[in-house]
């Protein structure tokens, strides 16, 4: 988030909160599992799939953890 | 249900030792635990000794003298109500001799006390008038001038009740229900003799003094010395209906006592078993919102929030919600509607709600407000133990040793829960609190916290690892209990996790700023000190660790065996009264009722099978992806039972951005409410004394909601619901709430046991509630986990992406006050204002001084997100560099700074941190004054165009 009165994205929202699951799960025994499970039980298709497409248009926003959890999603 | 006093035994029952006496009561044989006073016993045998000073919620004292009785071969008349009962003992309650005795002593009140008993409000309902007759008292030998209290000025400061000198006996009831039951110590006896009385601490009178208005010492008092101010104006009850406040998670049982359809007072049930006879100033005072003149009773729609409301029919307005949902879905997709339960409203009506959209909408785009509560809770105690709910019951504190208290200010948040955990304390339970703040449970009145360790917003999982790195490394764990219950592989990851140097109170003591040698004597305390019970609240979830902090708590009780007992457990104190009931009748997106995810074919199947429609396998969307939706032009109506998300939720210029971007926003609410202010129809709702229903508490008790008088608005929430899922389509035919609750059980396995007979012939059940446990649940986890072997969970302290910096140089947290509730929609609109008119800022004294602000300035308050202007409140018992403010006031907006930042696992938002400026300010902001006038452009309703 900017340091001004803004609000984020929805898309920038959805790639903040992949990675920040991702963070919270870094300490799992297999974290990018726990990571993809997680955003297929709580999340709504549209939004996965909203998420699949930007992290194909940015693939850098995503930390590995996430980018590898999302590669299982849409796969 | 007829109007009769609840019996008053005299005392209360003896502390259980296992042990019982018999003994004989004029001629009848009893048996009784011993301990028991004689008075209790002879009530009990349904007779009554008479008394004045001692009354069932307090211990007996012995000062009045009316209940001497004669005991064989002991001299003398012993008072019944402080001597106990022994082994054959053989007590005569009526003779000659006593008689005598007791018409002297009632002669001697009687000439002390204004005999005005005709015009008195409590005649018919004082029990010195009583007791007079019981001895029968026909006149006073020593006229009725002794009267030295007579004539005092009554005390009338206190909003709900008064107080009158010149009708106190000194009995002192009043004295020790605010000491014993309440935990206040209010009150006191000054002077001796026939100068003593009674007086609010300090000389004060009640308004300024500590008095919380209880109201404990208006219900022990015998006579019409403290009396209820309802009862003076309207006259004394005569029915009473037995139903639960519709306030806070404590969920209170009540006695609400009527005269004819007017409700005179809610005095609170002693069979409660939640609130055991107590109450606080919410439940038992401030019910006056629900004739309050803003209560909207007439349906209204608008084509567009800039018109003026029209008020139409409900026929009308049926129609219209349900053609402007359809048209959207055909427009927009199946999936750009969705809806919002309430916590406050009844679990039938949060069922109705969520049963509306998955078969009605046919999506799962269903959340409720513990979204920003305790979502958290849900999701970490269903990973670690499997149920998405506290362990234990109200009692079990009774049984512990050692308290820990977490991010909760019960005495203002649960205060009937707070007066229970602080008797306990006074027997010398210890006591650990963990807050930012210097909360009252800190140190008050014969409670002090052997620890409190002031963290920082923030860091409470890096706190809560510190403490298990310290019961790990001392090796402190109950190993026993480990191997037994929990998987053993997961505990060794954790243990060498929270062992790393890095974990230890020395490491982390930067982040939190807490002396490592306290954070190392309360994790040694709580691991050692017996039974070991935690209590948690809002400064655990509303982080963005939320679901980890839940998580850690969870760790610590297992590692040390505080689970499965009386005494000890994992406990969140919930926020709002239905909010356990609402997350368990399937209010998430991702979760039937009874928490079976949606994907769960068989969960699903039962549903599709009873509603007969195929239901989406996908979760929907949550609040916050709900307003996402909608400024992205996806989601665009929104129907919401009894919320305010506009007030409640984080980031309010985000919430009026996706509020403002839907075509049907469908309200259904007391009172205009500031979500309605966006709102395309407005459907008013009904209180709770207007329905039937229950409500589940924090203990997971469900309890009945009565109806005590008619809707004002016309139909109870659910027959609303119900109208609009007919007008829908749906063909729903239910005819009582029991009807909706036996549907409930039939396709929800933890509430199979679950029916309005066996409540209102139990008083109330605790899920599970099945054929595994026929009597329902007080203390879950008892033989085992319910997910099987417990489950430790490793948690990294993750530091919130809010961080103070030059521009921001403060933490701001948020939090309640006891007076008032959430949004204050209810407690704004009674008395209770008398006690917090406004919210205010509190800083400490060094930060204040820096800015050269002093008490009662007006100030800005700024964060990245917005800013609002308040005024400061300078104390010590925010730590420096800390802030705090309440949200109970629209005009402060207090959710206008808070942030978008929420818990990683479940959305509930980041309430207890942000990052924030204070300076000096000449009043409301930019923002306060444009939001006025668009809430005052948006609240106008047009007059009624005439009749056709
Ligand atoms: S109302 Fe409650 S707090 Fe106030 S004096 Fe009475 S018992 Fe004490
Ligand atoms: S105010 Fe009532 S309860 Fe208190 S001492 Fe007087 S008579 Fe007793
Ligand atoms: S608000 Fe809570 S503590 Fe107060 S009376 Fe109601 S349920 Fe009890
Ligand atoms: S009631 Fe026993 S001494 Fe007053």
């Amino acid at each position: 988030m900017s340091d001004e009165n803004q609000v984020m994205s929805t898309g920038d929202r959805l790639i903040y909160m992949a990675n920040q699951i991702a963070r919270n799960l870094a300490t799992q025994p297999d974290a990018e599992a726990a990571t993809a499970e997680h955003i297929r039980a709580f999340w709504s298709g549209d939004m996965r799939a909203r998420l699949v497409a930007l992290a194909a248009d940015r693939p850098d926003a995503l930390s590995p953890v996430a980018a590898a959890a999302l590669r299982r999603i849409a796969g | 249900m007829s109007f009769a006093r609840e019996t008053d035994h005299g005392t209360p029952p003896a502390v259980a030792t296992g042990k019982t006496v018999t003994l004989t009561i004029d001629g009848q044989s009893v048996t009784l635990p011993e301990g028991t006073s004689i008075m209790r016993a002879a009530s009990l045998l349904g007779g009554s000794i008479p008394k004045l000073c001692a009354t069932d919620s307090v211990e007996s004292f012995g000062s009045c003298r009316l209940c001497l009785v004669e005991v064989e071969g002991r001299n003398g008349y012993p008072a019944s109500c402080t001597t106990p009962v022994a082994e054959g003992m053989v007590v005569r309650t009526q003779t000659d001799r006593l008689k005598q005795l007791r018409r002297g002593v009632m002669e001697l009140y009687i000439s002390d006390h204004p005999l005005d008993c005709l015009t008195c409000a409590a005649n018919g309902d004082c029990e010195l008038q009583d007791q007079a007759g019981a001895v029968g008292l026909r006149d006073v030998r020593y006229g009725y001038d002794g009267a030295t209290n007579m004539g005092q000025a009554k005390d009338q400061s206190n909003p709900y009740f008064d107080f009158d000198p010149s009708k106190c006996i000194v009995c002192s009831r009043c004295v020790r229900a605010c000491e014993e039951v309440q935990g206040t110590f209010a009150l006191t006896i000054e002077n001796k003799g026939f100068e003593s009385k009674v007086s609010p601490s300090q000389g004060e009178d009640f308004l300024g003094s500590e008095c919380v208005s209880c109201g404990a010492c208006v219900q022990a008092c015998p006579t019409a010395s403290l009396i209820e101010k309802a009862v003076v104006e309207t006259g004394t009850p005569d029915r009473a209906v037995v139903t639960t406040c519709a306030y806070c998670g404590v969920g209170c049982t009540f006695r609400a006592e009527m005269r004819g359809e007017e409700l005179v007072r809610m005095v609170p049930w002693k069979d409660g078993k939640a609130n055991r006879g107590h109450s606080c100033v919410k439940g038992r005072f401030a019910w006056g919102y629900a004739r309050h003149r803003d209560r909207i009773l007439n349906p209204m729609i608008r084509a567009s929030v800039d018109d003026p409301w029209r008020e139409v029919s409900w026929e009308e307005a049926i129609a219209h919600t349900a053609s402007e949902f359809r048209r959207i879905q055909a427009k927009y997709g199946t999936r750009a509607i969705g809806g919002i339960t309430s916590s406050r409203c009844t679990n039938e009506e949060t069922f109705l709600v969520q049963k509306l959209i998955r078969q009605g909408f046919g999506n799962n785009n269903v959340d409720t407000c513990a979204r920003v509560c305790h979502s958290p809770t849900g999701y970490g105690l269903k990973t670690t133990f499997g149920t998405s709910a506290g362990t234990q019951d109200f009692d079990s504190v009774m049984q512990s040793d050692v308290i820990l208290v977490i991010g909760a200010n019960p005495t203002d948040g649960h205060p009937v829960f707070a007066s229970r955990m602080k008797r306990r304390l006074r027997q010398g339970a210890k006591l650990i609190v963990i807050d930012p703040r210097r909360t009252d449970l800190v140190k008050s009145p014969h409670v002090e916290a052997e620890h409190h360790l002031p963290l920082r917003p923030g860091t409470n999982v890096a706190m809560l690892t510190a403490m298990a790195h310290v019961i790990v490394t001392e090796k402190l764990c109950d190993e026993a209990f480990i191997r037994e219950r929990c998987d053993w592989d997961e505990f060794a990851d954790w243990a060498d996790f929270v062992s790393q140097p890095a974990r230890s109170p020395e490491a982390i003591e930067p982040l939190t700023g807490v002396d490592p040698r306290e954070v190392r004597a309360a994790a040694r305390l709580y691991a050692t000190g017996g039974n070991g019970a935690i209590y948690y609240g809002l400064g655990v979830t509303e982080h963005s660790q939320g679901s980890s902090t839940v998580m850690a708590i969870a760790n610590l009780a297992m590692a040390t065996g505080n689970i499965g007992r009386e005494g000890v457990g994992v406990n969140p104190l919930r926020g709002q009264n239905n909010v356990q009931g609402a997350c368990d009748m399937g209010s998430f997106p991702h979760e039937f009722s009874g928490y079976r995810h949606v994907s769960d074919d068989t969960a699903r199947g039962a549903f599709e099978r009873a509603w007969g429609v195929t239901l989406d396998a996908e979760p929907g969307l949550r609040i916050p992806n709900m307003l996402d939706a909608a400024t992205d032009g996806t989601f665009k109506g929104l129907f919401v039972q009894g919320e305010d998300i506009l007030q409640s939720d984080p980031n309010t210029h985000h919430v009026a951005a996706g509020l403002a971007a839907m075509e049907c926003v469908v309200v259904q609410d007391l009172f205009l409410n500031e979500t309605a202010n966006y709102a395309h129809v407005f459907l008013p709702g009904s209180t709770f004394l207007e329905k039937d229903g229950t409500f589940t508490n924090a203990e997971r008790r469900i309890q009945r909601v009565r109806k005590v008088m008619a809707p004002l608005n016309g139909h109870a929430d659910w027959e609303i619901v119900q109208l609009v899922a007919n007008a829908m389509g749906l063909n729903w035919t239910y005819g009582h709430p029991s009807e909706i609750m036996d549907e409930i059980a039939a396709l929800t396995p933890t509430f199979a046991g679950v029916h309005y007979d066996r409540l209102d012939a139990e008083g109330s059940l605790q899920w599970p509630a099945n054929d595994a446990a026929p009597d329902g649940t007080p203390t879950m986890h008892v033989d085992g986990f319910v997910r099987g072997r417990g489950k430790f969970v490793v948690t990294d302290y993750v530091p919130t992406d809010e961080r103070t910096g030059p521009r921001f140089p403060l933490l701001l947290t948020t939090g309640r006050i006891l007076s008032h509730y959430n949004v204050g929609a209810q407690t704004r609109r009674t008395a209770n204002t008398a006690w917090h008119p406004e919210d205010r800022l509190e800083i400490h004294p060094s930060d204040a001084e820096n800015r050269g602000l002093k008490d009662g300035d007006w100030v800005t308050l700024r964060s990245r997100a917005g800013e609002t202007t308040l005024r400061a409140l300078i104390t010590e018992r925010v730590a420096p560099g800390v802030v705090y403010t309440t949200f109970h006031h629209p005009e402060t907006q207090a959710n206008v700074i808070t942030t978008d930042y929420s818990d990683w696992a479940t959305n509930c938002p980041e309430y207890k941190v942000t990052a924030v400026q204070v300076m000096a300010s000449n009043g409301p902001s930019d923002w306060q004054q444009d939001y006025a006038e668009q809430a005052r452009h948006s609240r106008r309703i047009a007059p009624l165009e005439a009749a056709e």
